[in-house]
């Protein structure tokens, strides 16, 4: 029901320059009348931003529903293949799992990206070793304890590229960001990054969520501008 | 909910035919599109503006204009302090300007009369965009959708839509008009001073035949918290409250 969405790019990601290039051959320039950009913000690594996003020190909030209050001490998560439950990990025993540190730009589909924010959890990649697994399906289906889902592939989750954070610049992930624990994979837009995570789902096919069937890309990488659908 | 979009939403250029000033923050752009732009109440579209060396910035704003009124597309944007480009249209864009968008977009905080109702609309300050597009589209259709809208404004000079909505209300067809004023100690014409509180949406809420069947909040962020964390103390389902929060 809510829509996190947020994403970021890796920092050492080498595809911005020429992406941004292929976008403008792609478009015809129209320039609009009157607009010399003079209001950008001047980043200091040029190509650092992806193409349409503007650079925010705030921390935006979008969800599609009321921020739900979700426990510690009720807290489970679960790796499942379809509706078979692979693993199930209580807070305490979630937070005993190696925790490692990424600092991402992050990039929301609704314009916004803020460089260098620092996270803590548990990659995927030592979720799936605590559990003995070898990932099941290529696909998987996030699931939010108030019913959000979103759709990422495993190799994009794997490699270290994806985690459950469970702290945001050094303390709790805050409700209202998706506390106590959010998924993490700031490489897409950040819609894919699930407030409230409460299960990884391996699936067959890549299957929509809950963004994806109300007109959002499928993927929905940042320096490709996959926005909506089609895109 | 709608069906997945196959095709790419593509740039379009538009013509503004008119600006409205609606308050000292809020004007609204009316758009001629080659084709009428086909959306839902509650959606919104993005807009790119390019510089002359390609740099480009992108917003989304709030569709105003009822689906049904096809010949202009309004968009009500308010002038934010830092912003980029809701200055820009406030201080440069004129009539017979021509800029791009594409949508429509966003296919969870969307209305029509065939959903039904009842209907409680709560929108804080620019919030009350969308809210408007869904009570236009009512009104297009004729519908008689039971339907309130809280709308809770810092001044009453800072009502976007003050009048039209007075003039829904008045029609004593199901909508009842709500607003609030947060910072005038005596606002006029009877209007309630004070931010949304419990009673508030308690004596709103009451106004509606039966529960609502959607919720739908739009504002900041603050407000938008507030307004549903009251709505669930209140014991409105979680999964009837549907939001929007600007600030990004």
């Amino acid at each position: 029901m809510y829509r996190p969405r947020y994403a970021e790019t890796l920092q050492n990601c080498a595809l911005p320059r020429t992406l941004q290039s292929t976008h403008a051959l792609m478009e015809a320039l129209v320039a609009t009348r009157g607009f010399s950009g003079s209001g950008r913000r001047v980043t200091e690594q040029p190509g650092r931003l992806p193409p349409g996003q503007y650079l925010t020190t705030d921390f935006p909030v979008l969800s599609a529903g009321p921020t739900p209050h979700v426990a510690r001490e009720g807290w489970h998560f679960t790796l499942q293949t379809g509706s078979q439950l692979i693993k199930t990990w209580s807070w305490a025993d979630f937070v005993r799992l190696p925790i490692t540190t990424l600092t991402p730009d992050i990039h929301c589909v609704t314009k916004w990206s803020k460089f260098d924010t620092t996270w803590e959890g548990v990659s995927i990649d030592d979720l799936l070793a605590d559990a003995g697994l070898e990932p099941p399906t290529a696909f998987t289906l996030a699931h939010s304890s108030e019913g959000y889902t979103t759709n990422v592939p495993v190799k994009d989750l794997t490699g270290g590229r994806g985690m459950i954070a469970i702290t945001y610049d050094g303390k709790p992930i805050t409700p209202d960001h998706g506390g106590p624990a959010r998924l993490l994979v700031p490489h897409l837009y950040f819609w894919k990054s699930a407030k409230w995570v409460t299960s990884l789902e391996f699936t067959e096919h890549d299957q929509a969520g809950f963004w994806e069937e109300r007109g959002y890309h499928m993927y929905g990488d940042p320096w490709k501008e996959q926005r909506y659908s089609g895109d | 909910m709608a069906s997945v979009q196959a095709r790419k939403l593509l740039w379009e250029t538009a013509t503004v035919v008119a600006i409205e000033t609606h308050t000292p923050t809020v004007k609204s752009f009316f758009f001629r599109f080659a084709q009428p732009v086909s959306f839902i109440a509650g959606q919104h579209m993005d807009v790119r503006l390019t510089a002359p060396d390609g740099y480009e910035a992108q917003r989304s704003y709030s569709i105003a204009s009822a689906p049904e009124t096809t010949d202009r597309l309004e968009l009500a944007i308010e002038r934010l302090h830092d912003g980029e480009v809701s200055p820009f249209f406030h201080d440069v864009v004129t009539a017979g300007d021509e800029i791009e968008l594409r949508g429509p977009i966003g296919g969870h905080f969307v209305w029509t009369v065939e959903t039904g109702g009842p209907l409680l609309l709560v929108g804080g300050g620019s919030g009350v965009v969308p809210l408007m597009c869904i009570l236009r589209h009512r009104a297009a259709c004729s519908s008689r959708v039971p339907m309130a809208l809280i709308y809770s404004a810092r001044t009453t000079a800072d009502l976007i839509f003050g009048d039209e909505l007075h003039g829904l209300h008045a029609r004593g067809d199901g909508f009842h008009f709500v607003p609030t004023i947060t910072r005038e100690a005596n606002p006029p014409r009877g209007l309630r001073a004070g931010r949304i509180d419990a009673p508030l949406l308690t004596s709103t809420l009451a106004l509606l035949p039966a529960p609502p069947r959607i919720v739908f909040v739009c504002g900041t962020n603050a407000f938008v918290e507030t307004a549903a964390d009251l709505l669930l103390g209140l014991g409105v389902p979680a999964p009837v409250i549907r939001t929007e929060r600007y600030g990004g």
